[in-house]
């Protein structure tokens, strides 16, 4: 028994220790655990970037030569769009993956565990951020092969890729609260799709704005996933860039502090 | 070794309408193996949740080894280990990984869980298979692979919630061998089983528990004896030839019949005796039985003994929707 209780004392002193870096450590420790699964499953990852690379070659040669944007190339114009919407339906990831832990009876193993309660969901996320920054290298990749250039500076595209993983991280904490509350990985993917289709087709991602109907302009003008498209043209084509680049990160910071606690709230009452 | 590790007062848990857990009590001592028995839907889970912070009680305390598990979660969690009866490991991580990682966010240290994960997987005699895929293992590989990640941090309470269940038989008696191991090693085990078989292969002290309600605490032989070692079965056909059957067995035999619908039943220690008295009787009356049949006493008949009524949904209730069924085991009500 010496053994044992000796086990549970030293991780009462550790507890006690580490209060402030056990989230971090306990979130590194889940966060890598998820990335094994896109090296041990690569379909999970072939998959998800494959679509993206469809809609890069479909935008830019099927529907690209009749859409008509004043003074801008359209690939130039399309692929900071396609930026923002692979990053975003990244995000779904976010609520299967939770989904499918919660019901494999994963994440009542952790709950039972002397680990940070923050720790599945920074995980999580962080997991799906590192996932985001490849697939935004890659959609990077097949844009220059397209014709995709950058006008301004590498800084600022660089920058502009920090706005877009931003919003996908924002985004995956709206998702991570889906998939918590539907449980169900298939469930949380058709659930997903509601809410990311007006987000994405319903935006300047694809096409300007000008013109849709007015009601849908005043929307799709300002509703996050254009205002990030616009930010990062502004950044990568010249041309005033405070204002979107404002409006974006003002958007992510409102979405990661309103859904930030929802998602946490939910998983301390789930299981 | 007088006191407790786990300590339950006045338990309650309600999920919506349905009543979990309608106060229980049980204390186990520290070092013995104690088993939760019961049908689905008794509140076996429930209780096992509950002693595991996984869920917050509704009235009434629980205690690990003095750690309250409302007010001090994180002391229990250093101190439990927990096998749910869903094999919760990850089926992409290897073997080891998966040890490991529930070494490392139990607190261990990176060399300490390495250390014990090989430790553990050969004890568990999953080391050819370390460094596969869980997801290409066989249920009964991945049971005791949950298990043995129960045991990473050498948990001195640990919790198997059915540990058995859906196993096949040489896999079941493989793992009952290596609970049997685990508590030499001196651990607090506290067991919920829907067989009695298992209660009483394991378990130093059994909690019958049935809606909700603990109805008897004792030990298995005890129990046992309430009921004899032989159940001895027969139809009759027809329920007025089984009330005739009852009362006349019940004048000339020392075993007291129950009669279950057109079914006689008799429970004793000497069973071969009873059947050769009880068919004879019979026989002289041309009350025949059409079937026979002579076991050992299951769940159903402790249930039946203990609460005059058969345990419901023994195989797998349907379950409310939504987080309190969500494991399908705590649907008090459904039936």
């Amino acid at each position: 028994m010496s053994a044992t209780a000796t086990t549970a004392e030293r991780a009462d002193a550790a507890r006690a220790r580490k209060a402030l870096i056990r989230p971090i450590r306990d979130g590194l420790l889940v966060a890598g655990r998820n990335l094994i699964a896109y090296r041990r499953v690569p379909q999970l990852l072939v998959f998800s970037t494959i679509q993206p690379v469809i809609f890069v070659l479909l935008f830019r040669y099927v529907f690209g030569g009749a859409v008509r944007v004043p003074g801008v190339r359209y690939v130039d114009f399309l692929m900071p769009g396609i930026f923002v919407q692979t990053t975003v339906f990244g995000a779904i990831g976010t609520a299967v993956g939770l989904a499918t832990d919660l019901k494999s009876g994963l994440l009542e193993r952790f709950r039972s565990l002397p680990m940070a309660r923050s720790a599945v969901l920074s995980g999580r996320t962080v997991a799906d951020l590192a996932r985001n920054i490849f697939v935004a290298a890659l959609m990077a990749a097949v844009g220059f092969a397209v014709g995709f250039r950058v006008h301004t500076n590498v800084m600022a595209f660089l920058f502009g890729m920090v706005l877009v993983l931003l919003f996908g991280y924002a985004m995956s904490w709206i998702f991570a609260t889906v998939g918590l509350a539907v449980g169900d990985p298939e469930t949380a993917q058709a659930a997903a799709f509601p809410v990311m289709a007006p987000l994405v087709f319903a935006s300047s991602a694809f096409v300007p704005v000008d013109t849709m109907p007015h009601w849908l302009r005043v929307f799709a003008s300002h509703q996050p996933v254009s205002v990030t498209a616009s930010a990062v043209r502004a950044l990568v084509l010249g041309g005033p860039t405070t204002s979107y680049v404002l409006q974006s990160i003002v958007w992510s910071a409102g979405i990661l502090v309103v859904f930030a606690p929802i998602a946490v709230r939910r998983y301390r009452k789930t299981v | 070794m007088d006191q407790a590790a786990i300590r339950v007062e006045g338990l309650v848990k309600r999920f919506g309408d349905v009543v979990a857990l309608d106060g229980v009590d049980f204390d186990v001592p520290t070092g013995s193996v104690f088993g939760l028995l019961g049908p689905n839907g008794a509140g076996k889970t429930t209780a096992v949740r509950i002693l595991s912070t996984i869920l917050v009680p509704d009235g009434g305390r629980a205690e690990v080894l003095g750690h309250d598990v409302v007010h001090d979660p994180d002391g229990v969690r250093c101190r439990i280990g927990l096998a749910g009866q869903y094999a919760a490991v990850d089926p992409n991580l290897t073997g080891r990984e998966n040890l490991r990682l529930t070494g490392r966010l139990a607190q261990l240290s990176g060399v300490e869980a390495g250390t014990r994960a090989a430790e553990l997987l050969r004890r568990f005699d999953l080391i050819d298979a370390a460094d596969r895929p869980v997801r290409t293992y066989s249920g009964g590989m991945r049971r005791r692979l949950d298990v043995a990640a129960a045991l990473v941090h050498r948990p001195p309470v640990v919790f198997l919630d059915e540990p058995t269940t859906g196993l096949d038989l040489p896999s079941r008696n493989e793992l009952w061998r290596m609970i049997r191991e685990l508590v030499q090693s001196g651990s607090t085990v506290l067991l919920t089983t829907q067989y009695l078989e298992e209660a009483d292969r394991l378990a130093d002290r059994v909690a019958v528990v049935d809606g909700g309600h603990v109805i008897a605490n004792d030990t298995p032989a005890t129990l046992k004896s309430r009921l004899g070692s032989t159940v001895i079965e027969m139809g009759l056909g027809d329920e007025g030839r089984a009330s005739r059957a009852q009362e006349l067995l019940s004048r000339s035999l020392s075993v007291r019949p129950e009669r279950d619908g057109s079914a006689v039943r008799l429970t004793s220690e000497d069973g071969a005796r009873i059947l050769i008295d009880a068919l004879r009787i019979l026989d002289a009356e041309s009350l025949t039985p059409a079937s026979l049949s002579v076991r050992q006493p299951s769940l159903d008949d402790v249930f039946l003994a203990l609460t005059g009524h058969r345990a419901e949904g023994t195989d797998a209730a349907p379950a409310p929707e939504g987080a309190a069924g969500r494991r399908g085991t705590r649907s008090r009500g459904a039936s």
